[in-house]
């Protein structure tokens, strides 16, 4: 691991300051991880555990809850309102990592942990996301469990997070402090950036920038569910993956929240597809009409080519899940 | 970097380079190295240790953020004559062959169970409202953070059950 100053962050403005010139720290699960094999090397870790302002879960004037950026994955999951009214983000939690990694995993850093792209990881290999300029290694390499969609000629990564697919389908927004000190809440899906010709750049944070607490708008009437496959039952990745609320009246989708983890080098959604359910009477017609929509770009490169006609059969069953026996 | 904490009850203080590890904290600098170091990439769960009371994988954090924390190893859940009840039945049930991810599963498994009684829900949990029951698919979810590459998992759990019996 590369040297690098450690401050012990007292408040959010001294951390914003700090980190400048630096990283922030929470859990450290995957960045401490990116420093060992010297991925990321930081000049300065500025340790924001301390500063209580980023914790606890609060109840919102509009319903909603306010999630502080320090609550950790075991915490949110485990909340009892999020298992009650929430239940797609704890079910999302549960299905990603291992309790000991959960336990330590934040909020904020979930949304901000980096792709598994093996060619990210490994320094001996090209990568425009960790090297910008000198390739990918992964677009006709080892690319099983890499994007299909929103990828460009630079870079295929995905983003790693269930966490964050639960949170986009739930239309969660995320608060962030700048390093100017302004705050500014922004929805899930404006945080990420497309790789397009600049793949290093994942976000729209700036250095200093720290996300203070994502907000969930109060529940929707529905059924919820996350449906996660990947290549062992149990601490694996997503190779795709479906946050979905769903409700049907009178024999129609009223409402269709969906998505997508595993596909796409953000958590994606696609309001296309939701349009093309709501207000019809589910068949699985229908559910392919929404597939053909959602995958109309989907383009593989060799070991990933499966994740297309597999997005389709999960997106189907979970469709047709929420949608069997629903209240009329 | 000046760190305070308290490991198996005792207080220490620690002033060690800041890329030091929780891990390598407790096996090189203060002698306990029940906790083992495996994958040291937080993939493996050899080297977990309970923090505040929680599992943590003590290879993928740094010491000097545990400032104030309390940490526990295998050497503070019990010791040769005093066994804990999770260290007696992994003894009983011949929950090992090797040895080596033992402490770690020891741990996990130790906290696990507090975890069930205080109702958290897993991956496979049913109802996320109701209690969980301790069956074979939730032990070895639950336990998914801990690789044994002997595959003594069936006494794993085995072991895992008697002890959740004996202290239930």
């Amino acid at each position: 691991m590369r040297p690098f100053d450690y401050h012990r962050g007292t408040g959010i403005e001294d951390a914003t300051r700090a980190a400048a010139q630096g990283s922030f720290i929470a859990g450290g699960t995957n960045l401490i991880d990116l420093m060992k094999l010297e991925v990321m090397a930081p000049e300065r870790l500025v340790d924001i555990n301390r500063i209580e302002e980023l914790r606890g879960i609060e109840a919102t004037d509009g319903g909603g809850l306010r999630i502080g950026a320090l609550v950790s994955n075991t915490d949110l999951a485990n909340d009892p309102r999020v298992r009650r009214h929430w239940p797609v983000l704890s079910r999302a939690l549960l299905s990603g990592a291992t309790q000991q990694l959960r336990n330590k995993a934040t909020t904020g850093g979930n949304l901000l942990q980096r792709t598994r792209c093996l060619y990210f990881y490994d320094r001996a290999m090209p990568c425009n996301k960790r090297a910008p300029g000198t390739g990918c290694g992964a677009m006709e390499g080892v690319n099983r469990i890499l994007a299909v969609l929103g990828t460009s000629e630079h870079c295929i990564a995905t983003h790693p997070s269930d966490m964050a697919v639960a949170m986009m389908a739930l239309g969660a927004e995320v608060e962030i402090v700048r390093a100017s000190g302004a705050t500014e809440r922004l929805p899930l899906d404006d945080l990420y950036l497309l790789p397009g010709d600049t793949p290093e750049r994942e976000t729209v944070l700036a250095p200093g920038d720290l996300i203070a607490a994502v907000i969930l708008p109060a529940p929707v009437e529905g059924r919820q569910a996350y449906r996660k496959v990947r290549d062992r039952a149990s601490y694996a990745f997503a190779l795709v993956s479906v946050a979905a609320v769903v409700a049907v009246e009178e024999g129609r989708i009223s409402r269709a929240d969906l998505a997508f983890g595993g596909l796409a080098p953000k958590p994606w959604r696609n309001r296309d597809v939701e349009a093309a359910l709501v207000g019809q009477s589910p068949s699985e017609a229908l559910f392919d009409r929404a597939a053909d929509i959602l995958l109309e770009d989907a383009r593989g490169h060799g070991d990933n080519e499966f994740k297309i006609p597999l997005a389709r059969r999960v997106l189907k069953a979970v469709l047709a899940d929420l949608t069997t026996g629903a209240a009329a | 970097m000046q760190t305070s904490l308290t490991i198996n009850g005792t207080a220490r203080e620690l002033d060690l380079d800041p890329r030091t590890s929780l891990l390598d904290a407790l096996r090189h600098h203060l002698g306990l190295t029940g906790t083992k170091k495996g994958c040291d990439h937080g993939q493996c769960g050899a080297c977990t240790a309970l923090v505040n009371g929680r599992r943590v994988n003590a290879c993928l954090s740094l010491l000097c953020m545990h400032d104030g924390d309390e940490v526990t190893t295998i050497e503070g859940l019990g010791q040769p004559g005093a066994l804990s009840p999770m260290q007696q039945a992994f003894v009983e049930k011949d929950g090992f062959q090797c040895g080596y991810c033992t402490p770690g599963q020891i741990c996990s498994a130790t906290a696990m169970l507090e975890e069930i009684a205080q109702g958290w829900p897993s991956h496979v949990t049913e109802d996320l409202e109701a209690q969980p029951e301790l069956t074979i698919e939730e032990i070895s979810e639950r336990m998914s953070g801990n690789l044994c590459r002997c595959s003594a998992y069936p006494n794993i759990v085995d072991a895992i059950r008697k002890a959740a019996g004996e202290t239930a």
